[in-house]
């Protein structure tokens, strides 16, 4: 329990084993503990088969107002209302039944539901941090992998699937073991031009697809104190392409600033009394971790993918490696098929990448400030004309409406992009934004899997101001080129 | 949860590739179900499209278990993976690693996800291509007709729900009091938790 932190501060602790131990409802002889959730995030992908089970075994929720609920994955992010006020039927028959089956189950279970017409709606890990749901020190779930990215606000979040989802909800805990803990320190300070998401694809190219593995990430060091809460919430999103179930990040007074007054944050004296206990939300000073990775922030590029995994990841400045260039053979194979998928040849320079699409949004990079990086570099230019397909999906109704408030959205449609309803959208095209097969798309995503966009489909992962320059030149760019006038 | 027999025996598929993500096992466009039924139809379809694949050779058609690289089911977190490889017929998969995600919900569906070192797994793909292999979970052993005997590690908690086949929240809810207690002290300690505020319900 929290009151019982203080008490067993006899061994220095890292952060997550704090949050850990004091959600640990009961220890099991076999190293197994049964952890309580604090907070639980449901949308309508990985559930409807949770509250079937539930339904099927005459189970309740057990803590439906620690449970929100959203839809996101499926909805079309064209308009959502007609002119009449009526709603835009889905025109997708399953779509259209998987978003009805959340619509309903909710209600059902007593679960708070955004709407998918409310101002709040979004994807669910814009809105958690957005409704002040997601706090520091809580354990938070959700049916999606992405659920890492919570770590930004210092809360130990990651993702479930739905068998986990089911549990949650009858028991609001998991039975889980604890994981092994990783450090990546990044000293420094980042480059002019360089982002969040320049960062965390570097730190993907170095430790590996697996290598965080069976542990959880702490992001340490003066690169991180200096980024801003929503840059957190990238970085720690993508810990999963690193193979961490979870990556976190201290709270500081950034953190609580950004929380104070949204609508799900405390309030008053309780406001108070949580400032104060997450200002002890932080490794202790002699704690060990299981591994460390160091990288220096001057060393960190615009960053770019080039191929199906996002290791393969190389500065923007760079050219697309050799399949001989990497030590392992089964990597070499993997390496020679990703660049057949890609159509790429070794030796291509990564800035001769002609991109036919590209994709601003996904809980990795569609945030208020995300738009902002974008707009700015957009500001007075036009897409290029071998951009078929330009889209901005905002993470929510609200960075929406902020967005059009500061007119970030008339410089987009100015610059030929499409300006759409929030949502998951072509991240990983389970609603009708699909790039199609063999063409690029620039996309500010976190996946660049095979056929992850649509069946075909050629994915480049980075940063939304190297989405804006790759839209304004039509092919792969340092953003710094267009900048630095 | 079902769980396996303790033994599983019969072919194995020798995928061998590392890093398959669950976007390759399943993709999304069959996540719009709202059942776990029928998903064997789409698993690994991207693969099944190249001419050649192991899943079409006959001999692996209702294959038990599947041979497979690093990082086995790495990406998202869709249970969907799991249950689209039960569909098809596999209790078992065999890997050098596993993404914590999918190993959990292999678990929970009664797949069993064995880890070997990469020289095993490489002995076994050679063998897979022509003879059945055999997966003993109570001894934890995997065994070939060449005499191999591979050990393997598994966690006693998880060997124990596969094998009697026990239902995870039941064992929760045995629990009760203690989840109770808990949600006593932590409201006490930190009540704002239990007041957020609601949207709409």
């Amino acid at each position: 329990m929290p009151h019982t932190m203080r008490t067993m501060a006899s061994k220095p602790r890292t952060l997550y084993e704090k949050i850990w131990d004091s959600h640990v409802v009961e220890r099991r002889e076999d190293g197994t503990c049964l952890l309580y959730i604090d907070r639980h995030l449901v949308h309508e992908v990985t559930s409807p088969q949770a509250f079937e089970s539930l339904r099927i075994a005459g189970r309740s929720v057990r803590r439906p107002d620690l449970t929100l609920a959203v839809p996101d994955h499926n909805l079309p992010t064209t308009p959502r209302l007609a002119r009449d006020g009526a709603r835009v039927p889905i025109a997708d028959a399953q779509s259209a039944a998987q978003l009805a089956a959340l619509e309903r189950n909710a209600p059902e279970f007593g679960i708070p539901y955004i709407d998918a017409v409310a101002a709040e709606q979004g994807i669910v890990h814009v809105v958690g941090p957005e409704q002040g749901f997601s706090l520091p020190g809580t354990t938070i779930v959700c049916g999606d992998s992405h659920t890492a990215a919570h770590g930004g606000v210092g809360a130990l979040a990651f993702g479930i699937g739905t068998s986990e989802v089911e549990h949650v909800l009858a028991t609001q805990t998991l039975q889980l073991r604890q994981s092994r803990t990783m450090e990546v320190r990044v000293e420094g300070e980042l480059g002019p031009g360089v982002t969040s998401k320049d960062l965390i694809l570097h730190i993907i190219g170095t430790i590996g697809t697996a290598g965080g593995t069976g542990h959880v990430i702490e992001y340490r060091g003066e690169a991180f104190e200096r980024m801003s809460v929503e840059g957190r919430l990238t970085v720690c999103n993508m810990s999963i392409e690193g193979g961490a179930r979870a990556g976190l990040i201290a709270p500081d007074d950034k953190v609580f600033e950004y929380l104070r007054d949204r609508p799900y944050a405390p309030t008053g004296a309780d406001w108070d009394r949580a400032v104060e206990w997450w200002r002890s939300l932080h490794t202790d000073k002699d704690a060990n971790f299981d591994k460390t990775v160091i990288i220096d922030a001057a060393e960190v590029e615009p960053t770019v993918s080039w191929g199906t995994s996002p290791e393969d990841v190389a500065a923007i400045g760079g050219t697309v490696p050799s399949p001989e260039s990497f030590a392992d053979p089964a990597k070499q194979e993997a390496v020679r098929k990703s660049l057949d998928y890609m159509g790429l040849e070794a030796g291509t320079r990564l800035e001769d990448i002609a991109v036919e699409n590209v994709f601003i949004g996904s809980c990795t990079n569609s945030r208020i400030e995300d738009l902002r990086a974008a707009a700015d570099v957009l500001s007075g230019h036009t897409k290029a004309k071998n951009v078929r397909w330009a889209i901005v999906v905002p993470g929510s109704g609200l960075v929406k409406r902020q967005a059009e408030i500061e007119g970030l959205d008339r410089i987009f449609t100015a610059a030929g992009f499409e300006w759409r309803e929030p949502g998951c959208s072509a991240c990983l095209a389970m609603n009708p934004d699909k790039v199609p097969p063999g063409e690029r798309c620039a996309s500010t995503s976190n996946r660049n899997f095979v056929g992850r966009q649509g069946p075909g489909a050629r994915t480049h992962l980075l940063s939304p101001a190297m989405a804006a320059a790759a839209a304004i030149t039509g092919r792969l760019t340092d953003v710094r080129k267009l900048t630095s006038t | 949860m079902t769980g396996p027999a303790s033994i599983i025996e019969g072919r194995a598929i020798p995928l061998g590739l590392k890093n398959v993500d669950t976007d390759v096992i399943i993709p999304a466009h069959w996540l719009k179900t709202v059942t776990r039924e029928g998903l064997g139809e789409g698993a690994f379809e991207t693969i099944r499209q190249t001419p050649g694949n192991p899943f079409d050779v006959e001999d692996f058609a209702n294959a038990p278990i599947l041979i497979a690289g690093d990082n086995f089911g790495c990406g998202s977190s869709r249970e969907h993976a799991a249950w689209a490889m039960l569909d098809m017929g596999l209790k078992a998969v065999i890997a050098p690693s596993f993404s914590d995600i999918f190993a959990g919900n292999a678990f929970k569906n009664g797949i069993l996800a064995v880890e070997l070192p990469q020289n095993q797994i490489d002995r076994l793909l050679s063998i897979a291509q022509d003879h059945p292999v055999t997966i003993d979970l109570e001894n934890q052993v995997v065994t070939t007709h060449f005499q191999d005997r591979f050990q393997f590690e598994i966690d006693p908690f998880r060997k124990r729900c596969l094998i009697e086949g026990l239902d995870e929240i039941d064992l929760t809810l045995s629990s009760e009091s203690a989840i109770t207690k808990h949600e006593r002290q932590r409201a006490n300690a930190l009540p704002w938790l239990d007041n957020p505020r609601r949207i709409a319900v």
